[in-house]
């Protein structure tokens, strides 16, 4: 009888990071699509993590926002070209993200987290093997040095409202490198060292990151000015200088069958589904029978997205402005320009409807009554008497 | 005095100038009061230790040592308000003898301290020019300004610009507990603490690590220290988590705690009206509480309690309730920390630590308005620091003319300046050197060393 041994299988010392670092651009062969259309899938992404923070979510949810818009986004068919697309896009776009000091800082700061959010989901043993590669003068604390500051380490976890687990392992880094952690008071220091917890360690990571990425971004615009720039100017020039403003959001121009909405619909559709910019602009055009320009264009091309039809918006915008200023006037003075919304008209393009961002950064002034109402309602005032009028039909509860 | 002059019998001499000067003024010593370019003359000829600021600034760099950098004095800036009120920067010096004839001949009413630039700055014009922004600040001491201003609505002795011993235990709180933080928590050792001049304190952190932080770091070690983060519209300027407080905080507190109630409870009669108390009692989001004490104290004007002991007493009222376990609400758990916190917790200028590239006035300057010199304090003894006895202008001037026809350069050593240049060198100057000497050497053979082992043939 044969006595099988079991294989002992080799333990694997170097964890490979899943994580690319954007060290140094890789020599890769990229076709000119790819190119564009990679830069424009990581866009995405890093957009709708732009779009997340500014409305406010807490890092949980943004977390979870930046995984999904990752798998959404940057898949390939080929499970190997995976890593060369995060990696290709990457470089493309610090090439169109280096221009200016603004692009720099916006770049830099969506890059970091979204590093930071990927870091997060990855496991203790690659995130140490990241602290590794950015050569941080880390070091695990030994026993001994433990002993002489669990005081302070046990009185820093209570701090947080966590008790200090018996085997926690703690990184003893120079205090200057984690200067978040020092200003919070998030770490015991002493001595000139700061003692890490592990789960601190993605902000340690985060920080190296973040400031290879800010060298690397001016030496990349030097590049470009000097050479590339002109070197391309045929070629990947015109894609990278278009990159930063093109629309990324869904394809409105195609009619959808599930979205359409009719005219009669409308009002009750208003009630319960528009959101609370667009619910005000409907009001007001019912009650004025108008609307000054930026109004029209918000609340115009919004209706254009949820499914009404040209010759609906037509007819509905003729019904309420009639009633102020004349049909003839209306097909004069009005017609031409939602024609010219639905791409009927000039260079015919299929206009899309106005992004939370663009919304929320825009400018009314009296007598305006587009915008975004959380940010423009001048006064708490303006927002509740908005929200009373409205609570007959809201079953919800008002913020107080 | 100190206590050992006392016992040593050095005490003797002082007391018979300070008798000369206050009974029977001799006339040919006598100098009034005052500020102005003829006092500062005589002060930037003979008193001020130009020697070694230049030694402190050269940070062992003198030429002594092949691995000096010879270039780096001048590159530090320096800038001088003048009399009228004229303002110039970027002031640098190539030597000891540039700077003192500088001072002499300029006779500056301030003298700041700068960076240590990338380049000369006299010469930044010629850099700036290449746009790649060459002319920048390299090196900077990590510097805390703490300004009695800033606690006025917590002292009730002065405000403005005035400062006495009692409310002077608020700058004796602050050096008590940034001081032992620099060196414990964060590893500095090569810490001067100064007098302003007026109503306050300056820290320079001179170790070669904090002179080479970068803005952002300098603004996490200020934000270490923040606490108080209120303004004139804001009741609760402290706000600590009901969780535990971190090592740093409990153990400021414990040094907190013990002037809050064995010094500043009775030196500012906290509780002693009404309008005190309520100030205190704002700070309590507790309405069933705050009823009770005020019903207590009202009760109590009519009692027999000494104006002395209504401050000790009132207190014990206030942390036997809050921490009786009687609060419903939340926000309670560190009341009494809060209260005390608000009342002598340090409160640092955060835009000077911050900012490499920011002047702060040098160490032995007269300050204009009180005319005292900018000295600097023992950390070790802050306790005994009384700002009403620095010596002035006008009294260390009356003292060299008491000295008779001096012609030493140390004239400043028979003066009250004497001690103070004393400390300077002692407690700091000369550690400090001797650390940059070493960390001097120790780079250039580290430096010898690579270059030996990377020859390749």
């Amino acid at each position: 009888m044969e006595i099988i041994r079991s294989q002992r299988k080799p333990v694997h010392i170097d964890v490979v990071p899943t994580l690319p670092l954007y060290r140094s651009a890789p020599p890769l062969e990229v076709r000119l699509e790819d190119f564009e259309l990679y830069a424009m899938d990581r866009l995405r992404v890093l957009k709708g993590i732009a779009d997340g923070l500014s409305r406010g979510k807490k890092s949980e949810e943004m977390k979870n926002l930046a995984d999904h818009l990752w798998k959404a986004n940057m898949r390939h068919l080929d499970a190997s070209e995976v890593v060369n697309k995060d990696i290709i896009s990457h470089f493309v776009l610090r090439l169109v993200y280096c221009r200016t000091e603004d692009l720099r800082k916006w770049f830099l700061s969506m890059e970091t987290n979204l590093f930071r959010y990927r870091l997060l989901f990855e496991k203790a043993e690659v995130q140490r093997a990241l602290m590794a590669e950015f050569d941080l003068p880390y070091r695990a604390a030994s026993n001994a040095e433990l002993e002489s500051v669990k005081e302070g380490l046990k009185q820093v976890a209570q701090s947080f409202g966590q008790p200090l687990a018996a085997d926690a392992i703690f990184y003893k880094v120079p205090f200057e490198e984690v200067p978040e952690l020092v200003a919070g008071r998030r770490v015991f220091i002493h001595k000139g060292y700061a003692y890490i917890a592990m789960n601190q360690v993605v902000s340690l990571v985060s920080t190296q990151f973040r400031s290879h990425l800010s060298k690397a971004l001016i030496l990349t615009n030097r590049k470009w000015t000097s050479t590339i720039r002109e070197q391309e100017k045929d070629r990947l020039t015109p894609i990278v200088e278009a990159l930063c403003s093109s629309y990324l959001g869904p394809d409105y121009s195609q009619p959808r069958e599930f979205a359409e909405i009719s005219i009669k619909d409308i009002d009750q559709i208003a009630k319960s589904s528009f959101p609370l910019c667009m619910r005000h602009l409907f009001e007001k055009l019912r009650e004025d029978h108008h609307l000054k320009h930026g109004g029209r264009m918000q609340l115009g091309l919004f209706l254009k997205g949820v499914g009404l039809k040209l010759e609906d918006a037509l007819a509905f915008w003729k019904a309420e402005f009639s009633q102020r200023v004349g049909s003839e006037r209306f097909d004069k003075e009005y017609a031409y320009s939602i024609r010219h919304n639905y791409g009927r008209e000039g260079k015919r393009t299929d206009y899309t409807p106005y992004s939370c961002q663009k919304i929320i950064t825009s400018a009314p002034g009296v007598g305006d009554h587009h915008g975004c109402p959380y940010r423009h309602f001048r006064t708490n005032l303006q927002y509740k008497e908005f929200l009373g009028a409205l609570a007959t039909n809201i079953d919800g509860v008002l913020p107080s | 005095m100190t206590k050992e002059e006392i016992e040593n019998g050095t005490a003797d001499m002082e007391i018979d100038q300070r008798e000369l000067m206050n009974g029977e003024r001799s006339e040919l010593n006598a100098v009034p009061d005052g500020f102005n370019a003829n006092y500062l003359k005589v002060y930037y000829g003979k008193l001020f230790p130009h020697a070694d600021i230049f030694k402190w600034m050269s940070y062992g760099n003198d030429g002594k040592h092949p691995g000096c950098d010879e270039s780096y004095f001048g590159r530090r800036e320096f800038s001088f308000t003048l009399d009228n009120d004229i303002y110039l920067r970027f002031q640098s010096f190539n030597s000891v003898s540039q700077l003192e004839n500088s001072i002499k001949e300029k006779c500056p009413f301030k003298i700041d301290i700068g960076p240590v630039y990338s380049v000369d700055p006299a010469k930044r014009h010629a850099y700036a020019q290449s746009g790649n922004n060459v002319f920048t600040p390299v090196e900077k001491e990590l510097v805390f300004d703490i300004d009695m201003t800033d606690y006025d609505d917590v002292r009730y002795c002065c405000s403005g610009a005035d400062v006495c011993l009692k409310c002077w235990t608020l700058m004796t709180i602050a050096i008590k507990v940034i001081d032992p933080a620099l060196r414990d928590d964060f590893g500095f050792n090569h810490i001067l603490w100064v007098y302003s001049g007026r109503r306050g304190v300056h820290c320079w952190v001179c170790d070669p690590k904090a002179r080479r932080l970068t803005n952002e770091q300098r603004s996490s070690i200020a934000e270490y220290f923040r606490v108080y983060k209120g303004n004139e519209n804001s009741q609760k300027k402290v706000s600590l988590t009901s969780s535990a407080l971190h090592p740093f905080l409990l153990r400021s507190y414990k040094v907190l705690e013990e002037f809050f109630e064995g010094n500043l409870l009775s030196n500012q009669s906290l509780f002693s009206t009404e309008e005190r108390y309520e100030k205190i009692l704002e700070m309590i989001p507790d309405e069933s509480i705050t009823s009770e004490l005020r019903g207590k104290w009202q009760d109590n004007k009519k009692s027999s309690i000494s104006k002395e002991n209504i401050n000790v007493d009132r207190w014990k009222h206030v942390k036997k309730i809050l921490k009786s376990g009687k609060q419903k609400g939340q926000g309670l758990g560190k009341c009494v920390e809060e209260i005390v916190f608000s009342f002598s917790y340090p409160r640092l200028d955060m835009e000077v630590s911050k900012h490499m590239n920011h002047l702060l006035k040098a160490p032995f300057c007269i300050h204009p308005k009180t005319g005292r010199v900018c000295v600097p304090i023992d950390p070790n003894h802050c306790e005994e620091f009384d700002p009403t006895a620095v010596p002035t202008l006008s009294k260390l001037l009356e003292e060299i003319n008491m000295g008779g026809l001096g012609t030493d350069d140390d004239e400043w050593d028979r003066t009250s300046l004497g001690k103070s240049i004393r400390f300077f060198r002692s407690s700091f100057l000369q550690p400090l050197l001797k650390s940059c000497k070493e960390e001097i050497e120790n780079s250039y053979n580290a430096k010898l060393q690579h270059s030996k082992t990377s020859l390749t043939w």
